[in-house]
């Protein structure tokens, strides 16, 4: 029984990855980079979220939105002038410059805020606490069927935007070709600022439910970089619904691996990854090419 | 036709080149007295500021040559210095340890890059992190390595310490000297000219018939072979070792400073901006984040701004090349105004 708990944890920890994934898979869809800072935006948006929350005293899902509109205004800025900048240069630059940006956030958060380690549960109440007894020895967290079920809702509504509205056309055109996007009146530049402004604010998103679900501190944003990261690929770059997926397998990888013994839990899922990356498969799924 | 090709001559060398050449040769056999004449810290430092010098050319190596920007060399910095906490603790001598360790590096690169160049971009430099993590994950779950904690290198205390200081700032210093001439002669050679190709564009590099696998190879093993004698090293430097810090991506972070300050995708570059670093570091290390601030600034503010680093202001300006690894068109007509176009 221990195992189909180990499965369930594991498949709602998975959502929290795709939430995270979410924003690195489209980033890389549409403008072909792999935004380096991405886990320390989301602890930036979870300090965001945590400042809001314990000054006025509110929920944390109250604070989220004015988070959300911050960061998704600070992720177009960050295009429009940096990545800009950068993405003319080739694919090096952008790189070496987001890698840069992550010292600096980092750093910065552990400047203004210390190492201290926060959480978001206690602001959140028993949400995140609570959970759905089923036997002894399987209970269902609240926050984790939360959590899928935004995972869900925002991976199926990004894919909706890209597929049924004139932005999403937009946002596939540029992927392709910029260039000829540019020459049928499509501003590239505006379309990877509104790309970049939502990659943020789910990052935000992302960042805000791990504080709520666990702790954070200026420091945990490189791992969860590469946690998106490894959803991302083994769920097949450029996939929204591949990255659920992705998140998923690597969740269940974890829980389970920690199950075996609490130490192998993030070995277990590194592994795992490298092993999918190994077989015959990876070759494409780290090739693939996008078509988010 | 003609008229053109008579007179222009095709040279390697300048005469700047030939003077720094033997500069560079007065200097090395100069820094391998300092341990007769110089204090036990300058010894210490020096030897600090040749293994930033040897992560800085091997990263270079990879990212500026290869295109293949890695954040994860600190897993091959660890592994030279595990690697010689664990032949010493089957009683090899520490130093004949920190070779074979060397070599292991190299070996373990051989190994993975049938995994990590699959990938491209920046899913390589990801990719290589990962594997960083792994190995570093490894570590902690084996006690007599030390586990989380640490631990240090047993048998160097049979030396004097100013002895083993010495013997470490040398073959230090030899391990640099090797390293430089390694690349300074896969630069020189033919690959020389199919790597810069890689450099400017891998795919255009491919159709005119470069090998770019063999040479990514190459150029990842090397890479490898460099950081893990450069973890080592570290290791008979500061004779202890813990996993958190040896592992750690922050490693990544200086070797990035370095390259991009110094120049990237030149021999100079990266030499100049070890030097650079190791000045930063000894003046501002105590100042805690806002030093890791100022190198994430200027390390991104270089990627944007002078991408090619402090080296180029000097060579595109003077048009100098110390190190000579390219070739140099001359007219013996105006030898004095031989710019280059860009």
């Amino acid at each position: 029984m221990t195992w189909v708990n180990a499965l369930v944890q594991g498949l709602l920890l998975g959502g929290l990855y795709a939430l995270f994934a979410c924003g690195l898979s489209l980033m890389f869809g549409v403008m072909r980079i792999i935004n380096l800072a991405h886990g320390d935006i989301a602890i930036m948006g979870a300090f965001l979220t945590f400042q809001i929350a314990t000054r006025l005293d509110v929920s944390p899902f109250l604070a989220l939105v004015p988070t959300l509109l911050v960061m998704g205004a600070l992720g177009y800025a960050l295009q429009r002038t940096i990545l800009a900048r950068s993405l003319r240069s080739g694919t090096l630059i952008p790189l070496l410059t987001t890698f840069g940006l992550s010292i600096v956030i980092q750093n910065g958060l552990l400047q203004g805020f210390s190492a201290d380690v926060h959480s978001l549960g206690p602001q959140a109440g028993s949400i995140a606490t609570a959970s759905l007894t089923i036997s002894s020895q399987l209970s269902v967290p609240y926050f984790g069927l939360v959590t899928m079920v935004v995972a869900v809702c925002l991976l199926g509504g990004l894919q909706t935007v890209l597929q049924r509205t004139a932005f999403g056309r937009e946002m596939r055109a540029t992927a392709a070709d910029p260039d000829t996007a540019g020459l049928v009146g499509i501003p590239a530049a505006s379309v990877y600022g509104k790309a970049t402004a939502i990659a943020v604010a789910t990052a935000a998103l992302a960042g805000t439910f791990l504080a709520i679900r666990s702790t954070f501190d200026p420091s945990s944003g490189p791992t969860q970089l590469i946690f998106a990261f490894e959803a991302v690929v083994i769920g097949g770059l450029g996939s929204l619904w591949g990255t659920l997926g992705g998140g998923i397998v690597l969740g269940i990888a974890q829980t389970v691996g920690a199950n075996i013994d609490p130490q192998f839990s993030i070995l277990a899922g590194h592994l795992v990854f490298l092993i999918i990356l190994a077989s015959p498969r990876g070759r494409y799924l780290a090739t693939r090419s996008a078509t988010a | 036709m003609t008229s053109i090709s008579v007179g222009w001559v095709i040279r390697r060398s300048t005469r700047a080149s030939r003077i720094a050449c033997g500069g560079a040769l007065v200097l090395v056999l100069a820094l391998f007295a300092v341990p007769l004449v110089m204090t036990a810290n300058v010894v210490q430092q020096l030897t600090s500021l040749f293994i930033f010098l040897i992560l800085a050319v091997m990263w270079n190596a990879l990212a500026g040559y290869g295109g293949l920007v890695s954040v994860g060399q600190q897993a091959y910095i660890g592994f030279g210095a595990y690697g010689t906490i664990f032949l010493t603790q089957q009683g090899i001598p520490a130093y004949l340890a920190v070779a074979l360790s060397t070599l292991a590096a190299g070996v373990l690169a051989a190994l993975l890059s049938l995994l990590v160049l699959r990938l491209r971009g920046s899913q390589f430099a990801i990719g290589t992190w990962v594997v960083a993590e792994v190995l570093g994950l490894l570590v902690i779950l084996d006690q007599s390595l030390g586990g989380g904690t640490g631990v240090s290198i047993r048998n160097l205390n049979t030396y004097a310490p100013n002895l083993r200081r010495a013997y470490t700032y040398w073959m230090t210093l030899g391990v640099t000297v090797i390293l430089l001439a390694l690349v300074f002669l896969l630069l020189r050679r033919r690959t020389g000219a199919a790597l810069q190709a890689i450099r400017d564009d891998e795919d255009a590099a491919a159709s005119i018939g470069v090998r770019v696998r063999p040479l990514k190879f190459t150029l990842y093993v090397l890479a490898g072979l460099g950081c893990g004698a450069a973890g080592a090293l570290t290791l008979t430097n500061s004779l202890f070792v813990q996993p958190q810090s040896i592992f750690g991506v922050q490693y990544s972070a200086y070797m990035i400073f370095m390259v991009l300050v110094g120049g990237l995708g030149t021999f100079e570059g990266p030499i100049i901006g070890a030097v650079v670093f190791f000045v930063i570091q000894n003046q501002f290390a105590d100042q805690g984040a806002w030093y890791l601030i100022g190198l994430g600034l200027v390390a991104a503010g270089f990627a944007l701004f002078l991408p090619r680093g402090l080296w180029s202001l000097a060579s595109d300006r003077l048009n100098v090349q110390f190190l000579p690894v390219g070739y140099r068109l001359v007219s013996p007509e105006l030898p004095s105004r031989r710019r280059t176009k860009k």
